[in-house]
């Protein structure tokens, strides 16, 4: 999968290498900035206090 | 096509590894730099700082001022806590709701439980793991440690004592004398409440201080906080 998806890539490899590390940082940043708390809201249900 | 599945599940665990990185380290670092800078700010609104030279008996100054009651969600106090780092901060609101207080504003005070300085209990939670974790610490208390709460009236300055753990459903830790029903308190204490052990939510940490001695804010802030003002 990655192979095709490296082989999809335009341009000489010098040029794939830095659009790689591009997408890379894209996609890290939409899951810190958006999926990550979603998935958080979702999962985190940790209870600090005390109650009845 | 097993190449692409094997690819697939790797990718998934290494979203997995990315997400729990992120919920216990680099979240806690944004969420926590954020409730810090908001307590400094909160603390501006109350004027600023007066240097008094020379040392003051703590006990020319009285009685402490009791706070009126915030409203729900109000950012009413600050927290100071040295163990948990020399700059060590955070904001407190008035509501413990998780989403509302805890999950983002930092400290909750109890509804209902007192206010700090007066008679009986000054009770608050916070988040030990996750959410900026201001209670992550808690554990290390050591018995005489500072636990400094400032409001628009002035700081109050608790000593820890002890810890206890309870279940999550030892709601006497809130009362006027903590664990004692119907008590009629003479006392000041403070008891912060937390998850525990570490990472799970099966137990409470409660950690109680005693009241130690009150400054109003016109005799400055007490040396034990000067590192956490020092860029604020």
């Amino acid at each position: 999968m990655y192979a095709a998806l490296w082989r999809a890539l335009p341009g000489p490899v010098w040029f794939r290498i830095l659009l790689v590390i591009a997408l890379v940082a894209g996609i890290l940043f939409s899951l810190v900035t958006w999926v990550f708390p979603w998935v958080d809201s979702l999962v985190n249900n940790q209870e600090v206090t005390v109650q009845v | 096509m097993t190449g692409v599945l094997g690819e697939l599940l790797i990718t998934a665990g290494v979203l997995v590894f990315l997400f729990l990185g992120w919920q216990l380290w680099f979240n806690d670092l944004v969420v926590g730099g954020r409730q810090q800078s908001e307590a400094l700010e909160l603390r501006e609104q109350w004027g600023p700082d007066v240097d008094v030279p020379g040392e003051v008996d703590p006990a020319s100054f009285g009685e402490p001022v009791v706070s009126a009651v915030p409203a729900d969600r109000e950012q009413f106090a600050n927290l100071y806590i040295p163990r948990f780092g020399a700059d060590y901060v955070r904001p407190v609101a008035e509501g413990v709701g998780t989403r509302a207080v805890l999950n983002t504003i930092g400290v909750g005070h109890y509804p209902g439980t007192q206010m700090p300085g007066e008679v009986g209990n000054f009770a608050v939670a916070a988040h030990r793991t996750t959410h900026g974790a201001p209670f992550n610490r808690i554990a290390e208390l050591r018995i005489g440690d500072p636990i400094v709460v400032e409001t628009a009236d002035g700081w109050y300055t608790y000593r820890f004592r002890t810890l206890d753990y309870v279940p999550p459903s030892g709601v006497e830790v809130l009362n006027a004398v903590p664990a004692v029903a119907d008590g009629q308190p003479t006392d000041r204490v403070i008891t912060l409440t937390s998850c525990n052990p570490l990472f799970s939510d099966a137990e409470r940490i409660i950690a109680y201080g005693v009241y130690d001695s009150w400054r109003p804010r016109s005799a400055g802030p007490p040396a034990e906080v000067t590192a956490a003002l020092g860029n604020g």
